[in-house]
């Protein structure tokens, strides 16, 4: 699988305090009205100016802090398709892989590529194409890849569930 | 080479020898959650399965929003009352004379007990390695996931050992400590690594000195922290326990670590974590007199008994000069801190003394901050706008540096003031 995104470039250890506020997360809210307060407290322009597709690129630590999950739904439902950083939170990881948001550590490729460059991701392979160079990233394992295929984490527990006849 | 502790705790979960690197699937021996509830239930029920895996494992309490303020707070309680009383959930501690912060109430409820596996949808779920459980964790979806079929998967983390020797100096603690330690190896440091904790002074510390330590592994990136059981453990959990099948798993003396460190208690002083991460570490003597407007002592990290009294000792007699929040962390505290006559001193002195939660924190209610304000707090955060404002500023301390600073209205050294 293949896809191609323009990049949106944060820095190093931005938390999910900062991805999606505690004064939100507590309140019942929809999905799109989680995306309007994605990244609130970095950049509050980023609701307004990311387009579906894009891909967010970041320094060390992506996503540390909080277990909220908000802080990766809201990007996903913006329809951020992958973040590619130097290094990520282990909670925000796991979230990622639940909710179907792609986790590419590749700290050359986060270094190097440019916030509005063209990025191409190949999953199968494990390459990342931008800015003329190709860098490479660890292939996930064969079950987080089927979680991802499937959408995310609760549609493969469905499916396993329904499989099981579990009433 | 010998197994470390997440080696073997894993490896007991899952029925057979494990190495860092692998993954197991294991039955988690308790699931924590509190008023994210509501929305782990709305995701449960789009499984499609009726009943929760087992009711028993499920442990629910209500402490980021107690007493629920404007919005749609209560609303959310209202879901998760509902959803409990449906499903049997009998472990649910909702606001009132049982209640508290999550974590404090695993603890002291005698949930958190050796060798169990605990998941949680709350990052701190890392504390109940006080206790010398493994404890992580976890987002909604995921505990949805594990209410309905019991189980999920973990990857064995390598491991990192932390030796701690010596006495601490008079107005240095265990907080001050892990805030050394943050400062030493920043919020990555400990990536998806087992923090854990060795050495003479954490076998004399206390429960409470182990879950501030084991508290705030998370904020150094860790998957989980641990201390081997000692004897204050072992009376506390033979006495409280939930559940029977506990038992004491620590690391072997040549297991393998991928980074060792060692410090000595009586080389420490008392720190802060200057805005806006742990890895801004400052001594309060190279800080102090930076104007506060807040001050807050409580948390899952500092809101016990043996931080009140120190807190109340420093403010007995005297006012405090800036706006001052406490918050035990949870009834039972409560009730021990007003029979010891503490909720009086903090009260004469001018503080507001909030009901058990967790809410200023994480600047929902309680006591939120305004723009541009600074607050000092015994809490285990302090990114931007954490505590409501964007603009505002949160320093982390010890309980006697932030009861200091309150008296002064300024960073102050706790030295001085004990």
């Amino acid at each position: 699988m293949v896809f191609i995104g323009k990049a949106i470039k944060y820095g190093d250890n931005v938390s999910t305090d900062q991805i999606f506020p505690g004064r939100y997360t507590y309140q019942l809210l929809t999905e799109e009205q989680m995306a309007e307060h994605a990244l609130e407290d970095l950049d509050p322009g980023f609701p307004a100016r990311s387009v579906r597709g894009d891909i967010i690129v970041a320094g060390r630590n992506w996503g540390c802090g909080s277990a909220r999950e908000q802080a990766v739904k809201c990007i996903r439902q913006k329809g951020i398709r992958a973040i590619i950083c130097k290094s990520i939170a282990r909670i925000y990881y796991r979230n990622c892989v639940n909710e179907g948001l792609i986790p590419i550590v590749c700290p050359e490729a986060a270094d190097a590529i440019r916030d509005g460059d063209d990025v191409s991701v190949d999953l199968d392979r494990g390459i990342i194409t931008a800015r003329g160079a190709r860098y490479s990233f660890p292939l996930f394992p064969e079950f987080v890849r089927s979680i991802l295929e499937c959408g995310g984490l609760i549609p493969s527990v469905k499916r396993e569930m329904q499989e099981k006849g579990r009433k | 080479m010998g197994k470390t502790f997440a080696e073997k705790v894993l490896g007991r979960a899952a029925g057979y020898p494990v190495c860092e690197g692998d993954i197991v699937t294991v039955y988690p021996d308790f699931c924590l959650s509190h008023e994210n509830s509501s929305s782990i239930c709305a995701t449960f029920r789009s499984i499609g399965v009726d009943r929760v895996y087992d009711p028993e494992r499920i442990v629910i309490v209500f402490d980021h929003t107690v007493p629920p303020p404007a919005g749609d707070y209560a609303n959310s309680q209202k879901i998760t009352r509902d959803f409990v009383r449906e499903q049997g959930i009998r472990n649910f501690y909702d606001m009132n004379c049982r209640g508290g912060i999550c974590h404090q109430i695993l603890v002291q409820e005698g949930y958190a007990a050796p060798g169990l596996i605990i998941v949680g949808s709350d990052s701190h779920t890392c504390t109940h390695g006080a206790v010398g459980a493994f404890g992580t964790g976890i987002g909604r979806s995921e505990m949805a996931a594990v209410w309905a079929s019991g189980k999920l998967w973990l990857r064995v983390p390598q491991s990192m050992k932390i030796t701690v020797e010596g006495t601490f100096p008079a107005g240095v603690s265990a907080k001050d400590l892990i805030l050394t330690i943050a400062g030493d190896i920043t919020a990555s440091g400990a990536d998806y690594l087992s923090m854990e904790f060795w050495g003479g002074a954490v076998d004399r510390m206390s429960i409470g000195e182990r879950m501030t330590l084991c508290n705030m592994a998370i904020e150094l990136g860790a998957k989980n922290a641990a201390c081997c059981p000692n004897a204050a453990v072992l009376a506390h959990v033979r006495a409280r326990a939930k559940r029977s099948g506990w038992e004491v798993v620590w690391a072997d003396e040549d297991a393998g670590y991928v980074r060792e460190l060692h410090y000595r208690l009586q080389d420490l002083v008392p720190v802060v974590a200057m805005p806006a991460s742990v890895d801004h570490r400052a001594a309060v003597s190279e800080v102090a007199g930076l104007h506060i407007d807040q001050a807050f002592i409580g948390t899952c990290t500092n809101g016990r008994l043996e931080d009140l009294r120190i807190a109340a000792a420093i403010l007995r007699g005297k006012r405090v000069a800036c706006r001052t929040i406490v918050q035990p962390a949870s009834v039972e505290i409560y009730l021990n801190a007003l029979r010891e006559g503490l909720i009086g001193d903090f009260l004469e002195a001018g503080c507001v003394v909030n009901h058990p939660g967790c809410g200023p924190c994480v600047g929902v209610c309680g006591g939120t901050i305004a723009d541009g304000e600074v607050c000092i707090s015994t809490a285990n955060r302090n990114f931007t706008g954490r505590m409501g404002s964007r603009s505002s500023k949160i320093i982390l301390a010890s309980p006697a540096t932030v009861a200091a600073s309150a008296v002064r209205g300024c960073v102050a050294d706790p030295r001085r003031a004990v």
